[in-house]
């Protein structure tokens, strides 16, 4: 069975911010709206300190809180993991928002844009009116994926099928692929370097995996 | 550890702006009107004196409470879609109980009837405890997935019914409030224990500073304004009759106080999210020790 992931290896992230970037792009989303933002850290204590550039966003996870807190059933989770939200469901309680422990949910009631009041032209195609007062959040690209999928495409391989903050990822920092398949990328991956999770200790199974050197 | 000048983001825990004082009016008058509900009930089935004005005062408090979450929401005109998920959402059987418990409620106010109240007491009882889950629930927020917000919201709730019923019976005569206040003051000093609990679970736990500082800066109030100031008058109003009213008045109004700052500050001043913390990760801070961080956190 197909369970998609993201990988993100903090050895080779530079913090530049291009997936933030190529994620508003492509999503649209209105100023202070991040589904993917990279956070920039300082650990150790001088003489030893060194900076994390940590990628976060929407971690999918295995028992997202939010699904289980919504009163809609606007929020879902794919038999392939992804969890999405169904916009004409979501009646914009927020309690998604205060149920995420990756603070990876955002609300917007009015439309805004990144220049005044007027949309530039990828927010003018893009704008959707039916993501005002509900929640939104990154949804792995789904709609790409699933139109790459249905060409026969690789999710993870071919940028086509995949989201386009692994695509625009100037490092190879990140990487997308099927954990259930060990000829894949993340499967190898995960297999040959350390990693973690994020607040593993909330039990929430978050898909959203670190690299970070070997064993 | 501290973020950069160009930080994608919040690293550290931030308070929650999705709800605000409207979410917690919910909570507030909805654990007022379940805990009027509940108190009066028991005073009604102990005593024998059914107030229906209080009955009616308990369904105002839960409609205006949903009332202000409806001025919340993104959607509005949605809020039918809130009972679709009653399986595993909080917010949904809480919003499921209510029909029953304002018929209920209107029902024992329009009747007077005993049984009636006694329903009442139950639908506001579990009314009251989907409201303590569903803050429970939050699992973004470490001052309310804390599990010791359970008995705190149920018994804030109960302490609140207490004081709102308290002002209702403030002219009664000292044998028809006798049995209430004997509720009030345990209901109060229930709360105080577990308010005491609360705070330090949530520092044993290291909650963000800023929750902990936050539910710090009320402490003082919560003990003397919200505690022994009910105390001190509903005892007073035994020991100076004469002046029983008034003293029973404000033991109530002091009790109902102390829920609304309670309940205010966790779900506005206390409600930080956790920020991001990193695990201890060997060899990535250099060769000494570890990046374990948790930045902003007690």
């Amino acid at each position: 069975m197909t369970r998609w992931v993201m990988v993100a290896d903090l050895e080779r992230c530079v913090g530049c911010q291009t997936c933030t970037a190529a994620c508003k792009e492509e999503n649209a989303t209105p100023p202070g709206v991040q589904w993917r933002r990279v956070l920039d850290m300082e650990t150790g204590e001088y003489p030893d300190v060194r900076r994390i550039f940590l990628p976060v966003g929407c971690m999918h996870c295995d028992e997202p809180p939010c699904m289980d807190v919504c009163p809609s059933t606007a929020t879902r989770q794919r038999a392939d993991g992804i969890v999405t939200i169904d916009y004409d469901l979501c009646i914009g309680c927020g309690y998604c928002i205060v149920s995420c422990p990756y603070d990876a949910r955002f609300r917007t009631d009015r439309a805004r844009f990144a220049y005044g009041g007027r949309p530039n032209e990828a927010e003018r195609k893009r704008f959707d009116e039916r993501r005002l007062g509900v929640a939104t959040k990154c949804n792995f690209c789904v709609e790409r994926l699933d139109a790459g999928i249905a060409k026969g495409l690789s999710p993870g391989l071919d940028p086509e099928a995949s989201p386009v903050c692994v695509n625009s990822c100037i490092a190879s920092a990140l990487y997308f692929g099927d954990i259930d398949d060990p000829q894949s990328g993340v499967w190898v991956l995960l297999s040959q370097k350390n990693h973690f999770r994020l607040h593993e200790e909330l039990g929430t199974g978050p898909r959203l995996y670190y690299l970070w050197g070997s064993p | 550890m501290r973020r950069s000048g160009n930080s994608g983001g919040r690293i550290g825990p931030s308070l929650q702006k999705s709800w605000d004082r409207r979410a917690a009016a919910n909570f507030i008058a909805g654990g007022c009107g379940s805990g009027l509900a509940i108190l009066s009930s028991a005073n009604a089935l102990w005593s024998g004196n059914l107030e229906p004005s209080a009955f009616a005062a308990a369904a105002v408090l839960i409609a205006l409470g949903l009332l202000f979450v409806w001025f919340e929401i993104g959607r509005p005109w949605r809020f039918l879609h809130v009972f679709f998920h009653p399986q595993t959402s909080w917010m949904t059987r809480e919003a499921a109980l209510a029909p029953p418990l304002l018929v209920a409620l209107a029902a024992t106010a329009l009747s007077a009837n005993r049984a009636a109240a006694a329903a009442s007491a139950l639908l506001a009882l579990a009314f009251l405890a989907t409201q303590a889950r569903i803050l429970r629930a939050a699992r973004g927020i470490p001052a309310w997935r804390e599990p010791l917000i359970q008995p705190l919201i149920l018994s804030t709730g109960l302490a609140e019914g207490a004081g709102a019923a308290l002002l209702f019976f403030a002219f009664a005569p000292v044998s028809e409030r006798l049995f209430l206040s004997v509720l009030a003051l345990a209901a109060v000093a229930l709360r105080q224990f577990a308010w005491r609990f609360y705070c330090r679970r949530l520092e044993s736990r290291g909650a963000p500073k800023g929750a902990l500082a936050a539910l710090q800066a009320i402490d003082k109030p919560v003990l003397w304004a919200a505690t022994l100031a009910p105390f001190l008058f509903l005892l007073a109003t035994f020991a100076f009759p004469l002046f029983a009213a008034p003293f029973a008045v404000t033991a109530g109004v002091s009790a109902i106080f102390g829920g609304v700052l309670i309940k205010g500050v966790i779900v506005t001043r206390a409600a930080f999210n956790q920020g991001f913390a990193l695990p201890d990760l060997p060899g990535l801070a250099g060769t000494g020790g570890g990046a374990s961080t948790r930045p902003g956190r007690s």
